[in-house]
């Protein structure tokens, strides 16, 4: 009797441990258990933590970021790095907000920008694949082309748009029922984008690119095409998360998003994408720029200073690189 | 030869996720032998040796060096007890110049903060000299795959070994510098060296070696003294069975009067190759020799868009075509096998149903979406076909043995059921028996009516498979042979240049 009882509680606690250590083998499980575990901790630490307002705001920071999080995932997918994200986030916005304050139509003006920033990746790509520059100096070069553009265009100071009309603000401060609007395009990009990185064949050919880009070329694939379709995206994620940003605080300001680019490497990184390509997964990244935020927010309820939330940052992202590094390690050894 | 052990490994097991490579492993190497170590694809051979280099550590098991117990964690542990290590896959900086690849071990633990570079390529080039014409100065990446080969074994010469191994060196070399290899290698074992010698090839393990060590699925299967024993022997205990060497029938009757598959005509890169011309039809094994540098890999290149070429054209099936990238040749049914296995051939962190795929990932699509049963059904059917020795297809290929790597990248190409296929050395690293099989593969093809051109160093395998064989010699075609005209002397005759037909 009291036999049967152990064998049972033996049973129901192996299957414990295996879902327990099936979670953890893939890089998302890991991540999905680090994130509850801080929860946990903050919601003892601090009462404000697990309530909805908090949430919300905590969801607010990251969705809109989280959309170039996406287009850099595929970036360190094809074994490649964009470092103009933040500077072309910003172009889009003071490009539509320049736009606006010449009599434009807002929409029409955030169309323009979107098509200016995809310009941009388009033209980063040509660089990248017919000149042949690598990634990091190109997208390095068109940090500060896009970033001087803005002060150029804005003439150095912000230019205030609190004349957009409502319809155009719902975008980044509407909600439907309790929800932001934004959250809400920003799980449909998620969700989709994650799906087709995943499944699609076009994807796949990415991956295929980036895990080694001279066997690609001999299977086939068109290397320079998938590259500069590539660019294009992440340009135009970026540029996207622009217009949000604009409509959400009605102002294009010239130094927006400075340092989104170490946010996002960072936020994939941490998410299971590898800087040498090949690897990388939609879900893993916004997890890792989940992880990023809910940290930051924990250390403002917890009045740590600003000033150490980024050295905090940086200690995470060494950790993250380092157990990847390591599960590497250990893959080619074992 | 002396009977003094200078290496005895005991017991050596190793495990891998899924597989045991190594199932209580011995071994012993004398002073001043040379010991030829056999085995199947996957059979363990280069696992062992990097457990002998420190690269891997076993699970269990001893190694003795001189009689003394060692453990040795990393290949520099290796290097300093004196063995130097040739590795089956080049493993070079590639943007690096060669004297400085050969002098990295050194370069690494000198005490001095600069470098005398003209010391450096001066004693490159003394090393080098007696293996054949490389260029200490020039980057790794400007050569020929023969040529960093060789690199590879003037780094492990530069060591001052006392015990040298060699793992698979010869499947990338050309002719000469083969024999030059022999050469150094009966100057060493002179002085005094023990070496251990990995190789598919029996012949060269006969005329070389002074016994052969056996393994069979991880399993130790006994060491032979070379003068007592023959290939067949040898053969029938590493493969479990005896293997007929003999070449699958050829062709029966004219085959070009079969259907015309491709028509080469005036194929010109202004550079590598110069008018080149052919042709090929249905059930035909067209074969390509040449010196490796002849162009022959170039010529192909450019037919599938891998290559520029600035004059030429090509018709497939009678119709004039124009390819201007690989994707074009593979809507066709056009497809190439690489010679270069890593660098152009495999996705090393994909698995190998991912690299089985890869040719025509829309054929395992729906709406652009990936099917997984779709893609591991033809995958798996692949694998299984080519016999490629994995625990599973949901492996990276990383972890497979040289062999079987190769047998990735035929099931990839034959997966999307070609009607042209050019090889290009497709039996590099293949053991003894996996390469028969693939002989009558390629010729049960041939007679499904698929044209095939190969590109082979091995001379035997060529002249046993071809119906016709296309000689190259620096860039030109020196015509093509037919019939008893297939023969070794011929083929050298014409691929040194002095001899041309038909042209
Ligand atoms: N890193 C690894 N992970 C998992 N399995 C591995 C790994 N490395 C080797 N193996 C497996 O170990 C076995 C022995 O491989 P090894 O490379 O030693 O073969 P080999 O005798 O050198 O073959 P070949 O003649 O093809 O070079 C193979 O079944 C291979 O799949
Ligand atoms: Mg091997």
């Amino acid at each position: 009797m009291s036999e049967n009882m152990t064998v049972k509680n033996n049973s129901v606690l192996s299957t414990l441990g295996n879902v327990f250590t099936k979670v953890k083998s893939f890089r998302e499980g890991t991540l999905i258990l680090i994130i509850l575990a801080v929860c946990v901790i903050m919601s003892f630490l601090s009462p404000y933590f697990m309530t909805w307002g908090n949430w919300r705001a905590i969801f607010l920071s990251f969705s809109t970021e989280g959309i170039v999080v996406v287009g850099m995932t595929v970036m360190l997918i094809i074994g490649g790095i964009d470092l103009s994200v933040g500077a072309v986030m910003c172009l889009a916005m003071c490009v539509a907000g320049r736009l606006f304050l010449m009599g434009m139509n807002p929409w029409l003006a955030s169309i323009i920008a979107l098509a200016v920033s995809a310009g941009v990746g388009a033209i980063m790509g040509y660089f990248v694949t017919k000149i042949g520059l690598v990634h990091f100096i190109t997208t390095l070069a068109f940090l500060g082309i896009a970033r001087g553009s803005c002060y150029v265009l804005t003439q150095g100071s912000p230019l205030s748009l609190f004349t957009l009309p409502a319809s155009f603000k719902f975008i980044g401060q509407g909600s439907v029922g309790p929800f932001p609007f934004i959250i809400i395009i920003f799980l449909i990009i998620v969700i989709f984008s994650d799906f087709m990185v995943r499944k699609s064949s076009i994807m796949r050919k990415v991956f295929y690119t980036g895990s080694n880009e001279k066997a690609a070329l001999f299977s086939g694939i068109r290397v320079n095409k998938i590259k500069l379709g590539v660019s294009v995206l992440c340009s135009s994620l970026a540029g996207l998360a622009g217009i949000i940003y604009m409509s959400r605080f009605g102002a294009a300001t010239p130094g927006f998003g400075v340092g989104l680019e170490m946010t996002t490497i960072s936020a994939a990184v941490i998410g299971g994408a590898s800087l040498n390509g090949g690897e990388g997964t939609v879900l893993g990244s916004i997890l890792g720029v989940a992880l990023l935020s809910i940290i930051t927010s924990s250390l403002i309820l917890l009045d740590v200073s600003v000033y150490w939330q980024d050295l905090v940052k940086g200690l995470i992202l060494l950790f993250a690189v380092s157990v990847d590094h390591f599960q590497h390690a250990k893959k080619m050894k074992a | 030869m002396s009977s003094e052990v200078v290496l005895a490994v005991q017991g050596i097991v190793k495990d891998f996720p899924g597989t045991r490579a190594l199932d209580g492993v011995d071994l012993d190497l004398h002073k001043g032998e040379i010991l030829a170590l056999v085995g199947e694809n996957g059979a363990g051979k280069s696992t062992l040796m990097n457990i002998i280099d420190g690269v891997l550590q076993p699970n269990e098991g001893k190694i003795r060096i001189n009689g003394e117990e060692v453990v040795l964690h990393t290949p520099l542990d290796a290097q300093r007890y004196g063995i130097g290590f040739v590795h089956q896959e080049i493993a070079l900086c590639q943007h690096v110049s060669v004297a400085e690849n050969i002098f990295m071990a050194e370069l690494n633990t000198s005490k001095k903060s600069l470098v005398n570079y003209n010391d450096l390529y001066k004693r490159a080039a003394e090393i080098l000299a007696p293996l054949g014409a490389v260029d200490p100065k020039k980057r790794v990446n400007e050569l020929s795959i023969s040529n960093q080969q060789i690199v590879e074994i003037a780094k492990a010469l530069s060591l001052d070994c006392k015990i040298l191994i060699l793992d698979e060196p010869t499947a990338a070399l050309t002719e000469s510098e083969t024999d030059a290899l022999f050469k150094i290698m009966q100057d060493l074992k002179a002085k005094g060296i023990s070496i251990i010698y990995i190789s598919h090839r029996m012949a060269e393990i006969f005329s070389q070696c002074d016994r052969v060590s056996i393994l069979r699925d991880g399993v130790y299967c006994g060491s032979l003294n070379i003068a007592e024993t023959d290939s067949k022997e040898v053969v029938s205990k590493m493969v479990g069975r005896e293997i007929t060497n003999l070449y699958p029938p050829k062709f029966q009757g004219d085959c070009t009067k079969e259907e015309e598959l491709l028509r080469v005509q005036g194929f010109t890169d202004g550079f590598r190759f110069n008018d080149i011309s052919f042709t090929l039809h249905q059930g035909e094994i067209l074969g390509f020799s040449g010196l490796i540098g002849a162009g022959r890999s170039e010529v192909m290149k450019a037919i599938c868009g891998l290559h520029p070429k600035i004059g030429g054209s090509v018709a497939f099936a009678g119709e004039q075509i124009s390819i201007s990238h690989y994707e074009d040749a593979i809507q066709r049914g056009i497809v190439y096998l690489t010679e270069d296995r890593k660098v152009e051939g495999v996705f090393l962190d994909l698995s190998i149903r991912k690299n089985i795929s890869a040719l025509k990932i829309d054929q395992v699509s729906t709406n652009g979406l990936v099917d997984r049963h779709k893609e591991n059904g033809l995958s798996d059917e692949y694998a299984a076909k080519l016999n490629i020795k994995c625990a599973s297809t949901t492996h990276d290929v990383s972890s497979l043995s040289g062999g079987n790597q190769q047998k990735v990248l035929l099931a990839k190409l034959l997966s999307i059921r070609p009607k042209v296929i050019i090889l290009d050395e497709p039996t590099r690293g293949i053991d003894v028996g996996a390469k028969s099989e693939i002989h009558k593969l390629i010729r049960n093809l041939a007679n499904e009516g698929i044209g095939i051109i190969m590109i082979s160093s091995e001379l035997p395998e060529l002249i046993g498979l071809s119906d016709r064989v296309l000689v190259m010699h620096e860039g030109d075609s020196c015509g093509i042979i037919c019939g008893d005209d297939i023969n070794e002397k011929k083929i050298i005759h014409m691929a040194s240049g002095l001899e041309k037909v038909g042209v």
